[in-house]
């Protein structure tokens, strides 16, 4: 082999390396401590915040879009829930679906918001090979009165600015995702991508 | 639109997809009649009497009902652990059992739950499960809800033989508790249902794929495990602020916020 071509070849793979973003993969916190400290921060603020309390929906929204919706990785949840139909989307349609998707999860649990009062979360110990890209993180909800406790999974990904966020949630060993990739499935079944895109959007308009 | 539906599914229902609960419902067509016929009697009784019995009865009350039938749950989990070999499990729940049974008035009352000894959780139909039956098929019954045929004929065991049946020779009393177990169990249905609320696109869907989740997840099948995506896919988190990617102009702006 070419002695000059072979280190042309090196010299532009440590040029490559070189330009990579120093943050990138390397995480700024971890994922156990992250889970911790949002799910305080959450807690605290429905504890305390009397507008959260008396369910004022602007008041609930803005402390989502704050305080736990930067956390969430949507478009990685809705590429898993679509499984191979992803790539049958546009990328305008993908970045549809993202946005619908996300309106559906925020109707449905910002009324639930203030329902966590009185509850505590226990979220335990991380046990993950420090060089780990996707970690579970276990935490269990602890209910008044002294119900069960449920088991809540929080399944994280390290993105490429460093920051871990969540893209599944496991309720008492049932997946969110899981169950969207069956309901998603049906509705591209019966009338494609756009049949999908359309269910989601007329659900989102009637929620109103 | 749900014969649309159904219509496209019968045709498409041969094609199989990974981790789908859809191999699992091979009954489906019947089982969506049964859904259908179940919302009207939700609506109209199961709710109505489900708003009576928490209107008459306080909440304490309502609670005693739910203890005294949860002892008997216990009872059955203790069962059903010992025969799994789950001994710490069946251990604790037939210490729950002794304790609420005796010091706790024949179950009314659950001292165990204060005393932090934890439910077992285990019941006939993931006593067969252990043993190898399988789930299927998926059913959905008009006022039970989503059962597998395996959780049907744990259920038709766990009746059979229910302590209630040793007040045989006392029908009125019989009666009474058979009326009090319905109500009870309504009542967890229905809360259960607005669990489930509206958030699935399709409801029918969205309670099989749940509860057969739930129910794997407690017989220790891992069948529902996550799908892998190629571990080189553009999230999206690394473009530039000046893309056209909304998170990413949230996160700045929340980030330069002191």
């Amino acid at each position: 082999m070419n002695k000059r071509i072979f280190l042309a070849a090196i010299l532009s793979l440590m040029a490559a390396l070189t330009a990579l973003p120093a943050s990138a993969q390397t995480p700024t916190q971890a994922p156990d401590a992250v889970v911790k400290q949002v799910a305080d921060e959450v807690l605290q603020i429905v504890r305390t915040d009397p507008k959260v309390q008396a369910g004022d929906p602007a008041r609930v929204r803005e402390v989502l879009d704050d305080k736990l919706l930067p956390h969430f990785d949507f478009r990685r949840m809705v590429m898993l829930a679509m499984g191979k139909n992803w790539r049958l989307a546009t990328p305008d349609q993908q970045k549809e679906l993202v946005e619908q998707f996300r309106t559906l999860l925020i109707r449905t649990y910002s009324g639930a918001l203030a329902q966590f009062r009185d509850n505590q979360i226990n979220v335990k110990p991380l046990r993950a090979a420090a060089d780990a890209k996707e970690v579970t993180v276990y935490s269990e909800v602890i209910q008044p009165g002294g119900a069960t406790p449920i088991p809540v999974d929080y399944s994280l990904v390290l993105s490429s600015d460093g920051k871990w966020r969540c893209y599944d949630v496991s309720v008492g060993g049932v997946s969110l995702v899981t169950n969207y990739r069956d309901d998603f499935n049906q509705q591209i079944k019966a009338g494609g991508v756009e049949g999908l895109l359309k269910t989601l959007t007329s659900k989102n308009a009637g929620a109103k | 639109m749900s014969a649309a539906l159904l219509a496209a599914l019968l045709t498409l229902g041969g094609c199989a997809t990974t981790g789908t609960a859809e191999g699992d419902d091979p009954l489906e067509p019947f089982n969506r009649a049964m859904y259908e016929i179940h919302q009207p009697l939700e609506t109209y009784v199961a709710r109505p009497v489900v708003d009576v019995y928490e209107a008459v009865i306080p909440k304490i009350g309502r609670e005693l009902v739910s203890n005294f039938f949860g002892n008997i749950g216990d009872l059955f989990s203790g069962i059903s652990g010992l025969l799994q070999g789950k001994f710490d499990k069946a251990g604790d729940d037939f210490g729950r059992v002794i304790i609420n049974t005796s010091f706790g008035l024949g179950g009314l009352l659950d001292f165990a739950s204060d005393g932090n000894i934890p439910r077992g959780g285990e019941d006939m139909g993931l006593l067969l499960a252990h043993y190898g039956v399988g789930p299927r098929p998926y059913l959905f019954i008009p006022l039970l809800g989503p059962m597998t045929a395996r959780d049907g004929v744990g259920l038709a065991i766990q009746s059979y033989a229910s302590p209630i049946n040793l007040t045989d020779n006392d029908v009125a009393l019989r009666n009474t508790l058979w009326g009090a177990d319905i109500l009870n169990a309504a009542s967890t249905g229905v809360k259960a249902s607005d669990a489930v609320g509206n958030i699935g696109l399709d409801r029918y869907t969205f309670i099989r794929g749940a509860y057969l989740q739930r129910r794997a997840y407690l017989s220790g099948d891992k069948k529902f495990g996550h799908i892998e995506l190629d571990e080189n896919y553009d999230d999206g988190y690394s473009t530039p602020p000046a893309g056209n990617e909304t998170e990413t102009k949230t996160e700045d702006k929340k980030d330069s916020t002191p």
